[in-house]
């Protein structure tokens, strides 16, 4: 990989920190650093304010303590929830939702591997019967992990029947985890949205679905939040997967969404590598954001 | 997104103050500016174009070039608009093509942007106007990102050069190299060359596309930049600038509810011009960049002009221009009335329709719950009244009513409500027939570039003027007819309108509507253009 910059509020916030005492352009840079990290209006605000608070309790003029601050502030807000991911059911049968190119397919292939290499037989479905190339773009991962694949039987099948076929194999055969692909869809779409009540409640007639995970891709901004309501309401949504985290984006926005929606964070996405996956660690999410 | 509520709302509250104190003081000017920048934040503008962009709004406000004819809530969304224009659609082009074919298009742009999909859009719609394009496939980096081009290539009746497998194998320069070679020997007149997806951090890849970049001198290169994108996009935006000099942009997934800030970060950080906006699946979900409806969408006031071109993409001209007579001489009539309603459901989905007002986000209830069985309920009820009746609806008296309801097997009360409804129409009508627009309640109608484009349309097309004013009333009367409280649709609240709504159907996908292309083509007949 070439040479990167790190994702991190840390350049913004270096010279604030640098400092020997905060002052009005500590927070000024401050509010500056967590609106360009997409935290959003609303949240700057309330984490600012918040900050003000303690400082004034605390008494201190010290940036650092005002960085550690932020750092145990987002931290604690991430920690609030339980980010295991739940795949104890046999078959553990996992959907994976999300708004166009986010990285649904990429995090499939990887977790695959992830779970190949703990030894977890995988059998992916290929419920995207939509988008053009999908099918082998899925293969490609299926391949890649070492994992099964049900692919539609012609192109523009019922996604859901896809799905259903993916966990009858998975029964049958006695495969451990079951992956499904959706298409990407706006979650404005109130017809594809639909289409994604049907294929949850499709795959449930053989069972409960241990874990639908929207993907979210760190550089959307404040439409994320949207993006989660919608799914939540939709399909149920158990976990989020943060993508794109290898580039300069913060993904800030995934604030709002845990503290509207309660949903944790369960994975991570570093970059296009089948091994760039990681779960999710509120303590290090924090450490990285802050420096 | 109407979670923090929107611009529209929070301008509204502060104009209520301005209104009451008559004129612009630095403290009213303040409080108005902060609501802005918020309301931009909220739609993803980078924050230096933020500060920047108030700072010439506070500026302008204060200074003595405001119209006297307007009050200061007028005079501040004015002022907006006009800045959001200016920087949006400043450097508003079409496409350059070489004056020695082929023209080279090379797309470049972050992971998931949707590159691909567009190169088969812009292929479509280039091959639709006579030219011979050939798509070459250069991502060689995504998994099928080949396979994806060829069948996009397919679906758009276009040729594809794609000699590598991809998934890592072969050289994307080289490739783009021989694309253009080919495209000579097989006379395509324009290249589009699809790059793999990248971020402005990766050095290497950057270097990669600005080889490519190098290796076949495109006449265009288009950064492809998803609506959704946040603060990231002034990173990326100069990342991509930096690396490979982007000559334009194109927006995309703007079927979505994202605001689309970024439109507005990029323009002003790169001075490049957004030229295309990528509104939907489909391939023929895609349409030339307008800015005046862009400044609309960010600042969340609805998209008249989308709304009026698919209206007028609906109706019949014949039938619109003696509607629009009739408004004007004081004639329309329950029969009238019906027709329109009527054509109303040519019009494919209304919902689809009323959600480009603006406000949409707050009706969006009120849509749920407008059921389309009430025009035939409609129908019933006109159809049961005399001709006379129907002309001249002064006759309808009480025992009137009575056997109308009879004869329509509907109550009294129903028959009351249609006739009001009509009246309120009729109402509605006469205002639109006359040049003016209903008012947004709380702020007055809006002069100039005002919230949207509508009366920029009656400039443009003077001929047919008539046309105009008759759709839009066509579009009262279908809220006139279900969607309650009448007067209230163009109340300016709540988010989520936005012009991408507009995007046509999906072939086996989702639900179909919206005007069809020989229906867009005659109203671009209609309006001269
Ligand atoms: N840099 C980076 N790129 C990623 C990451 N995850 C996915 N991508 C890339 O993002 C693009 C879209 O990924 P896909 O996995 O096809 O996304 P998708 O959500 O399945 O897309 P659709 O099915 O088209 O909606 C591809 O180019 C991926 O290689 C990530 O964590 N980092
Ligand atoms: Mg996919």
């Amino acid at each position: 990989m070439a040479e990167r910059t790190p994702w991190s509020l840390s350049g913004a916030l270096r010279g604030m920190f640098a400092k020997k005492t905060i002052d009005a352009d500590t927070w000024d840079d401050l509010e500056d650093a967590l609106l360009q990290a997409d935290f959003g209006p609303t949240v700057t605000e309330a984490v600012i304010t918040d900050l003000h608070a303690k400082v004034a309790r605390y008494n201190t003029t010290d940036p650092v303590d005002l960085q550690r601050m932020l750092r145990e502030g987002i931290e604690e807000r991430l920690s609030v929830l339980d980010s295991t991911l739940t795949l104890s059911e046999r078959p553990a049968v996992v959907l994976v939702v999300g708004v166009n190119g986010v990285g649904k397919t990429t995090t499939i292939g990887k977790f695959a591997k992830f779970l190949h290499t703990y030894g977890r037989s995988v059998v992916i479905g290929a419920a995207d019967t939509f988008r053009a190339g999908a099918v082998e773009q899925l293969s490609t991962w299926a391949e890649r992990a070492g994992a099964q694949i049900v692919k539609p039987q012609m192109t523009g099948q019922d996604p859901a029947s896809v799905a259903f076929q993916t966990v009858e194999k998975a029964k049958n055969e006695g495969i451990e985890i079951v992956l499904i692909d959706t298409a990407g869809r706006l979650q404005t779409k109130g017809g594809l949205m639909d289409e994604l009540t049907k294929i949850r409640r499709v795959v449930e007639k053989q069972g409960p679905i241990a874990e639908v995970l929207l993907v979210l891709d760190a550089t959307t901004g404040q439409n994320g939040l949207a993006q989660a309501e919608a799914f939540i309401e939709h399909a149920g949504v158990t976990g989020l997967v943060l993508t794109k985290l290898d580039g300069s984006a913060r993904g800030g926005f995934v604030l709002a969404v845990q503290e509207k929606t309660g949903i944790p964070i369960k994975l991570v996405g570093q970059g296009e590598g089948i091994n760039d996956l990681t779960g999710f660690t509120p303590h290090v999410f924090a450490q990285k954001l802050v420096g | 997104m109407a979670t923090f509520g929107n611009l529209s709302d929070r301008l509204a509250e502060t104009f209520k103050n301005l209104r009451t104190k008559g004129k612009l003081s630095a403290a009213d000017v303040d409080g108005t500016v902060r609501e802005i920048r918020r309301a931009l934040l909220d739609a993803d503008v980078a924050l230096e174009v933020v500060k920047d962009f108030t700072g010439k709004v506070r500026e302008r406000a204060l200074g003595d070039e405001v119209s006297k004819a307007l009050n200061p809530a007028q005079q501040v969304v004015q002022i907006v608009n006009d800045e959001l224009v200016t920087i949006l659609g400043g450097q508003q082009r079409r496409l350059e093509f070489a004056k020695k074919p082929p023209t080279i298009i090379m797309l470049a742009g972050l992971q998931g942007a949707g590159k691909t999909t567009l190169a088969g859009k812009l292929a479509k719609w280039l091959a639709k106007d006579g030219h011979t394009p050939l798509l070459v496939a250069a991502d060689l980096q995504r998994p099928n990102a080949v396979t994806q081009l060829e069948v996009v290539a397919r679906q758009a009746g276009v040729a594809v050069y794609a000699p590598e497998p991809g998934n890592g194998v072969g050289d994307p320069v080289k490739v783009a190299r021989d694309g253009v070679k080919y495209a000579l020997q097989k006379v395509h007149d324009v290249v589009i060359v699809d790059t793999a997806g990248r971020l402005g951090v990766d050095a290497e890849l950057m270097k990669q596309a600005a080889n490519i970049r190098k290796a076949i001198n495109p006449d265009e290169v288009l950064f492809v930049i998803d609506a959704m994108i946040g603060q990231d996009a002034v990173a990326t935006a100069k990342a991509f600038q930096d690396g490979v000099d982007f000559t334009g942009v194109v927006l995309t997934k703007l079927d979505g509810d994202a605001r689309g800030g970024a439109a507005l970060s990029v323009a002003s950080l790169t001075g490049r011009p957004i030229m295309f906006a990528s509104t939907g699946e489909g391939l023929d979900d895609f349409e030339p960049f307008h800015p005046d409806r862009m400044a609309g969408r960010i600042l969340d006031l609805g998209d008249i002009l989308t709304l009026i071109e698919q209206a007028q993409g609906a109706f019949d001209e014949d039938e619109a221009r003696k509607v629009a007579e009739k408004f004007a001489t004081d004639t329309f009539t329950l029969d009238d009335f019906l027709g329109q309603m009527q054509q109303l459901r040519n019009m494919g989905s209304i919902k689809k329709m009323m959600s480009m007002l603006p406000g949409a986000g707050a009706m969006k209830a009120q849509l749920d719950n407008f059921d389309e069985r009430e025009i035939v309920r409609t129908e019933a009820i006109i159809q049961s009244m005399t001709k006379l009746e129907r002309t001249t609806p002064k006759l309808l008296n009480g025992s009137r009513r009575m056997r109308i309801a009879r004869g329509s097997g509907s109550s009294v009360t129903e028959v009351n409500q249609l006739v009001q409804r009509f009246e309120q129409a009729a109402k509605m009508m006469k205002t639109v027939a006359k040049g003016g627009m209903p008012n947004i309640p709380g702020m007055g109608p809006i002069p100039g570039a005002g919230y949207g484009g509508k009366p920029k349309v009656q400039q443009k097309k003077k001929g047919s003027k008539s046309g105009n004013p008759a759709k839009r009333a066509a579009e009262n009367a279908a809220i006139a007819s279900g969607v309650k409280p009448a007067g209230e649709t163009m109340r300016a609240d709540a988010g989520g309108s936005g012009f991408g709504l507009g995007s046509g159907a999906q072939p086996g996908r989702g639900k179909a509507g919206g005007p069809t292309e020989d229906e867009m083509a005659a109203l671009q007949k209609m309006l001269g253009r």
